[in-house]
């Protein structure tokens, strides 16, 4: 049989296109293979970040753990206002700067991705940029975006990088983003934020990401702005090419955003 | 006409504060009314609103807006729009003896569509929290609600399917390979569309010229649509593209559509620009609206009602426009809102069945995200509900995995099977070019061919080098 038609189709995309048929149905093989990468993305979901890994990573760096105030995976998932803010007693355990930027590493909906990138991506944009006065890193349970804007007004940051686990695809289940805030402060909204999204082995190398929010901390220091007054000042090549924009852009009815 | 509602069982009294606290109690548990605050506490309190609701007359739902006529756009469109002839024959009812005549032998498909202009958003949305899912299939299926462009959609006995080749960098000749592997299964007879990775004009002209090219190469008797803001596709149609239909997210308030930057007016305006460009070789229902129950809550524009109930009065906006399909997104929109396969599941049935009592030509995408308590399974399930209730369409990503939005959805052999499972057949006019292309059987099924077949050969060879 030959089957130089389909093999050309499947040369066109990284969709799941010419899979084959068992009568109506999907080859043994490729009902697998869907099922684990289902099964990666749902362990990514579940799965709990070694931050204690991560701090040894960023050694010697000070580090910061703190819990939002969702209780558990389970809660953090049905209510995502209780992992946009501080558990009580944990605004207690951050230093006051002032400080130009403060780097927070939040779990977000990907424990692989967490784990797999963010100390580098932080320890690569940090090395281009000295003069600037960084914070400690803090380390965050069961949040989401917005848990930086009271940990960045906390601790008197100018600016908040949140590095945060994006809903894992079939395709990457670790895939890391970043939400780049100037002037954290609860209430900030999200149109006022810069992201650079699909940080990972296929997507987004973690260097290029370095490269990106480099920049972005630069320029946003200097215009004092962050947001689509940021964006349209960008050049291309600062812009994140890569990006997996549908969180901003796609029509499908909006609250998908499960990381924010 | 406002004033409380009381229910006394066993002794004990529940009391509801207003119509829309009511309906909200009424609710089957889910966790987007959790999170807005407004669900039942208890399952007897959610009961006990089920036994209130059904004594509130229809009548109730008239004279007491659940969203004030002064503030909000589309109450307006809902009372100034409502129909008191068709209304006539079901005026003295209440909400249980609505449902009771609706599960009827009387109310047969003529019946129903005559109906479906006297129906408000809420009286239906209401009837829906009496109703077990078998009710809501039940009914559903009754209901036919035929639309027209180059193919007819919801006919007895069809089930049409979108084809939704997304690329996550809009690459052409990724999107022709999804369409191309669509096509070999028969889908793409409700419109083969795309929801462009970057919102913008030239991205849209681009992508709805390359999707005209390759539906103008085989024929195909479908239409194309790339899933842009209205004011992108009215923008493209200025610009000379070849659009056939225009798509917008629509909700159930006037504050969620200003969420999705959008009004009564400029959907009004886009309908007008795409009927301008009579494309429709048979047809002239020319847009297509996408929903989903929690988009008001997220844009903090629920004003306090049910999510289901909200989304509900979006069916009301999408009816004004004649569209050619209506989907629900049902399970997209995440956890927070639907959190795990039953919730999804039942939001699904309730979303068709509430459509399709309003006249609205309803489609489903049945899907789910990564942090959803739910598989592809479940989405079996839902996909055999909503084609037993004849759903107008189905939407079919390749492999049930959309690479761009990073959810799931059906896959193509999902779609084709309950074809062939239920005996459905596609569009007429899109199975007779099915047919033509040889992609047919003599029994009117998509068998499975291999890459060397003439059919095959000749659709991938010329599709991947247009």
């Amino acid at each position: 049989m030959r089957d130089d038609a389909f093999e050309m189709l499947r040369r066109m995309t990284r969709a799941r296109v010419a899979l084959g048929r068992s009568g109506d149905g999907l080859p043994t093989a490729a009902k697998l293979e869907f099922q684990m990468a289902h099964a990666l993305a749902r362990d990514a979901v579940w799965g709990k970040v070694n931050f204690d890994g991560i701090a040894d990573a960023l050694a010697p760096r000070e580090v910061i753990k703190v819990a939002s105030a969702a209780p558990d995976r389970a809660s953090y998932l049905r209510r995502p206002d209780l992992g946009r803010r501080l558990a009580a007693g944990e605004a207690s355990k951050l230093r006051p700067g002032p400080f130009d930027l403060v780097f927070i590493i939040a779990d977000g909906l990907s424990a692989d991705a967490v784990e797999s990138h963010a100390a580098d991506v932080v320890i690569a944009t940090e090395a281009q940029l000295s003069g600037l006065t960084i914070g400690p890193v803090v380390l965050a349970s069961e949040a989401r975006v917005a848990l930086g804007d009271d940990v960045g007004a906390a601790m008197g940051a100018r600016l908040v990088a949140v590095l945060i686990g994006e809903r894992p695809g079939l395709s990457a289940a670790d895939s890391l983003g970043v939400y780049l805030s100037f002037k954290p402060a609860a209430g900030l909204r999200d149109s006022a934020r810069n992201c650079i999204s699909n940080i990972h082995g296929h997507g987004l190398s973690t260097e290029r990401a370095a490269d990106k929010l480099a920049w972005l901390v630069r320029e946003a220091l200097r215009i004092g702005v962050t947001g689509i007054g940021l964006k349209e000042a960008a050049p291309d090549a600062a812009l994140p090419t890569t990006a997996q924009p549908s969180s901003i852009t796609h029509h499908k009815p909006t609250g998908a955003r499960g990381h924010e | 006409m406002t004033g409380g509602f009381r229910s006394r069982h066993r002794g004990e009294t529940h009391v509801f504060d207003d119509l829309g606290a009511l309906l909200a109690c009424a609710s089957p548990r889910r966790s987007g009314d959790e999170l807005a605050g407004v669900a039942a506490d208890s399952a007897a309190r959610r009961v006990a609103a089920r036994m209130a609701l059904a004594d509130v007359p229809l009548r109730r739902f008239l004279n007491d807006p659940l969203i004030p006529y002064e503030s909000d756009e589309v109450t307006r469109l809902i009372l100034d729009s409502h129909d008191a002839a068709a209304f006539a024959s079901i005026a003295t009812l209440t909400v249980g003896e609505l449902r009771e005549w609706l599960m009827s032998w009387e109310a047969d498909a003529g019946r129903l569509a005559a109906l479906a202009p006297g129906l408000t958003p809420e009286m239906v949305a209401a009837v829906s929290k009496l109703c077990g899912n078998g009710d809501l299939i039940a009914i559903a299926a009754k209901c036919r609600v035929v639309t027209r462009f180059r193919s007819t959609i919801g006919l007895e006995g069809r089930l049409s399917s979108r084809l939704q080749p997304n690329d996550p960098t809009d690459d052409p000749l990724a999107i022709a390979a999804g369409t191309l592997d669509g096509l070999l299964f028969g889908m793409g007879d409700a419109v083969i569309g795309i929801n462009p990775a970057t919102d913008n004009v030239d991205a849209c002209i681009r992508l709805l010229t390359m999707l005209d090219e390759l539906r103008l190469k085989f024929e195909v008797p479908t239409q194309s649509c790339v899933l842009s803001h209205v004011t992108t596709s009215i923008q493209a149609i200025e610009r000379g593209a070849p659009l056939d239909l225009v798509f917008q997210s629509i909700a159930g308030t006037e504050a969620a559509n200003a969420g999705f930057g959008v009004t009564l007016a400029l959907l009004a305006e886009a309908q007008e620009a795409a009927l301008s460009l009579k494309r429709g070789a048979i047809g002239s229902n020319v847009m297509y609206f996408e929903t989903g129950q929690g988009a008001a809550l997220s844009a903090d524009a629920h004003h306090g009602l049910d999510q289901q109930t909200v989304e509900a009065r979006a069916y009301a906006v999408a009816r004004a426009f004649s569209p050619l399909l209506v989907n629900t997104v049902v399970g997209f929109i995440g956890p927070e809102y639907l959190y795990d396969a039953k919730e999804i599941i039942r939001a699904g049935l309730e979303d068709h069945f509430c459509a399709k009592l309003l006249g609205v030509p309803m489609g489903c995408d049945v899907c789910y995200t990564n942090h959803a308590e739910a598989d592809q399974d479940d989405m079996d399930d839902l996909a055999l509900l909503l084609a037993v209730a004849n759903v107008n369409f189905l939407i079919a990503v390749p492999g049930a995995d959309d690479i761009m939005l990073n959810y799931q959805s059906l896959s193509h052999h999902d779609v084709m099977r309950l074809r062939h499972l239920l005996g459905r057949r596609p569009a007429p006019e899109f199975e007779a070019w099915l047919a033509r292309m040889g992609l047919l059987d003599d029994s009117g099924r998509v068998p499975p061919l291999p890459g060397s077949a003439p059919a095959v050969a000749r659709l991938i060879g010329h599709g991947a080098r247009a």
